[in-house]
């Protein structure tokens, strides 16, 4: 059978048979500790600066974003970037309890479905899981309250990202979700930026088969991170 | 259906590209683009030079225990409810996914950027079969549409100019109205975009690659700008991801370390726009994602180069930084190479996995400027591993004797970097006078191996690479 092919292949390459268990024990000890290698200075700053880091590398990674003092303050940020953009006041919503518990009728002209994505959907309002600022890169686990068609088919995807849970650099991002999801959701997605291609001519265009923008929403709920060095703060906050 | 290899074929096939303007146009417009970008991306993070360090011992780590992490990667991938088809040859793999595809009723399967398939030569077994695949990743459709092969590991469209893409796409869409305007790349862009969204929509199976396979999960990672493989492994009934054993990483922190040094490598981004880890089938909650979710694991002669001096070859992350700072692929393009993988990667990587018999001239393509060891984001000793080649061909004696003879002149003289380069270039100079008039040579003193059969060409008026590519360097500098 090819797998026992395969692996007597390696075995024999590596000139010796199966491991020992003690061997196999110190692989298992290592997988399980599972330890960090080097992680790049960029990301280890102020809570402020780091918020601002993100933020920063949203932008230069073509994407958008803006802040908002709370959840409450999320319908009106949204009704202003969508006609900003001239896109129409509708969008397909991720069913997370966060999102589904803002007062959306604030904004009575706004439409949502709370669903999974489909193909007609022009706009989608996901659920930011966590932030890393070292590149501007969002984290994105699938689940029913955050289907990942949400990352994909809209041309315009908006992802609604706490503060609190802005972290540095990707290790932070996979501890979080090991503490709280347990096992692997079915897909993570770290999505940096809106999609493009170089692939004609090696010369960079936006919006290929993923969306065309993408804005985040960013709401300060960490008052750690609205240090005064930081002037995109909210004043008196 | 067998794999075309051409790459007994290199001379005259580097001979064929040197002489073609728009691969020479396609290549000058491509040229310093990647280079300055990486360039860019490694200076900003100071911590880089260190990361290649520790994205070697990684890979070292993961291969010396191989067969562990495998094992351990494939029980966590059927836990998450996948399952992991192991398959020693490319014929294997190819059937392995022609019955997935079967057993799913499959008519169309859509495709994210794999080399691997490449490699297997999916698409024509798929064909052949009554399954039509469709390529999804932009320089992979339009390599499609021109029945070709990928000149470039991640840039398949490396050696193609804008009017290739719009007469190809007026050619392919019959029902485009002749006065659709193709002026700016965005309208190729948007044009796909349109056509290939009906596709995804369509599909009944997924196929995409892996960039990693992550053991402490059982999780498929890939790595994609472009959105095109998240939407190949999202809406489909069935994900087939097909990977490569050395794939494998340990863990997630592993892999993250890894994915650092990728990006940058690669086309000089940070961070690419997509990196998804997709771990089995759907979750009885989740609103989408495949039912069911496959891994077709391929070792195709790869476990045969561990325990060998190719062994650190295994550790190759396909950046393409390679290939991206070659002077020879930058003067011949990718096709020249004749197989799946071009540049200094793939003339070590051609001869191991085809064997010394077909592509023993591809380390033959160097002038061992030593540049790839240097960009390689984890060191592999390329220069060294091609020399290994020329060794063992020699020694083999699969050469005739006149070659083996200049074959330890040319090892004499390649010792003594001075040498070799005076040597070449005066080789080049008689060569020119040589051949003036005539195009190409039937016969060649220091050569009679590779030119019976076969033209060599002449070199171009430039002279060698290495004094062609200083001069560039130079004039660059200006
Ligand atoms: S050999 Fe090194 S530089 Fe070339 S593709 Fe592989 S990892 Fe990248």
């Amino acid at each position: 059978m090819s797998r026992d092919q395969i692996l007597g292949a390696i075995r024999r390459g590596l000139k010796r048979g199966p491991l020992p268990a003690d061997q196999r024990a110190m692989l298992d000890g290592r997988l399980a500790a599972h330890p960090r290698h080097l992680i790049p200075a960029r990301s280890r700053v102020p809570r402020a600066e780091q918020l601002a880091l993100l933020l920063r590398n949203v932008e230069k990674e073509f994407g958008s974003a803006e802040r908002v003092p709370d959840l409450a303050a999320v319908p009106a940020a949204i009704a202003d970037y969508l006609a900003a953009q001239n896109l129409a006041p509708r969008f397909v919503l991720a069913p997370h309890p966060e999102l589904l518990g803002i007062d959306w009728s604030a904004r009575p002209l706004l439409e949502h479905a709370a669903r999974r994505a489909e193909p007609t959907d022009q706009v989608s309002v996901q659920h930011g899981y966590a932030g890393i600022a070292e590149t501007g890169t969002l984290m994105l686990p699938s689940g029913a309250t955050r289907p990942a068609t949400l990352n994909i088919l809209a041309e315009t995807e908006i992802v609604v990202l706490r503060a609190s849970r802005v972290v540095g650099a990707y290790e932070e991002a996979w501890d979080l979700l090991r503490a709280e999801l347990g096992a692997m959701p079915r897909n993570v997605m770290f999505v940096t930026g809106p999609s493009r291609s170089a692939d004609i001519e090696q010369t960079l265009e936006l919006g290929a088969h993923g969306p065309r923008r993408l804005h985040v929403v960013l709401v300060d709920d960490d008052p750690a991170g609205l240090g005064a060095e930081d002037p995109s703060a909210p004043p008196g906050v | 259906m067998p794999v075309h290899i051409t790459s007994p074929r290199f001379k005259e096939n580097a001979a064929r590209a040197l002489a073609n303007p728009g691969l020479q146009k396609a290549l000058g417009t491509a040229k310093g683009a990647f280079l300055q970008r990486r360039a860019a991306a490694v200076a900003a993070l100071p911590e880089f030079e260190q990361l290649r360090d520790i994205g070697r011992d990684i890979k070292n780590h993961t291969l010396a225990h191989l067969d562990f992490y495998l094992e351990t990667y494939a029980a966590n991938v059927e836990r998450a409810g996948g399952t992991v088809h192991w398959c020693s040859t490319a014929e294997e793999a190819r059937a392995a996914v022609l019955a997935i595809c079967q057993a799913a009723g499959a008519r169309t399967v859509t495709k994210g950027k794999s080399m691997i398939s490449e490699e297997i030569a999916l698409n024509a077994h798929l064909e052949a079969n009554g399954i039509t695949p469709v390529e999804t990743d932009l320089g992979e459709y339009i390599i499609q549409l021109r029945h070709e092969h990928p000149s470039h590991i991640i840039a398949p469209a490396f050696h193609l100019n804008r009017e290739d893409w719009e007469a190809d796409f007026r050619r392919a869409h019959t029902d485009l109205p002749a006065d659709r305007v193709f002026a700016e790349r965005r309208d190729i862009l948007t044009e796909a975009r349109t056509r290939l969204r009906e596709r995804f929509l369509a599909a009944d199976v997924g196929i995409t690659g892996a960039n990693f396979l992550v053991a402490e999960t059982g999780s498929s990672v890939i790595v994609t700008n472009e959105g095109n493989g998240d939407l190949t492994q999202t809406l489909p009934r069935v994900h087939i991801a097909i990977a490569s054993i050395e794939k494998v990483v340990p863990t997630l922190e592993d892999c993250t370390s890894l994915l650092r040094l990728l990006a940058r490598s690669a086309t000089g981004q940070d961070f690419s726009v997509y990196t998804t880890f997709s771990t089995g089938a759907r979750r009885a909650a989740d609103l989408d994602g495949p039912q069911e979710y496959h891994v077709v694991l391929l070792d195709n002669g790869r476990s045969n180069m561990l325990g060998t001096e190719f062994q650190d070859m295994l550790r190759c992350i396909r950046c393409a930084a390679c290939m991206n700072h070659c002077p020879v692929y930058g003067a011949v393009g990718g096709h020249a190479y004749g197989w799946v993988y071009p540049g200094p990667m793939g003339s070590v990587l051609t001869p191991s996995l085809v064997g010394v018999d077909k592509a023993g001239h591809l380390p033959n393509a160097s002038t061992f400027c030593g540049r790839c060891e240097s960009v390689c984001p984890v060191k592999i000793p390329l220069p060294k591993l091609m020399r290994h080649w020329r060794e063992r061909e020699f020694e083999r004696h699969l050469t005739p004797a006149s070659v083996r003879a200049n074959l330890g002149l040319w090892a004499f003289l390649a010792r003594r970097p001075g040498l070799y380069r005076l040597a070449t270039r005066a080789a080049a100079g008689m060569l020119g006078l040589l051949g003036r008039g005539k195009g190409a040579f039937r016969s060649m003193p220091l050569a009679g191996g590779w030119t019976a059969g076969r033209d060599l060409p002449v070199p171009e008026p430039g002279g060698t690479f290495m004094a062609r590519h200083a001069r560039e360097q130079r004039a660059r500098r200006r």
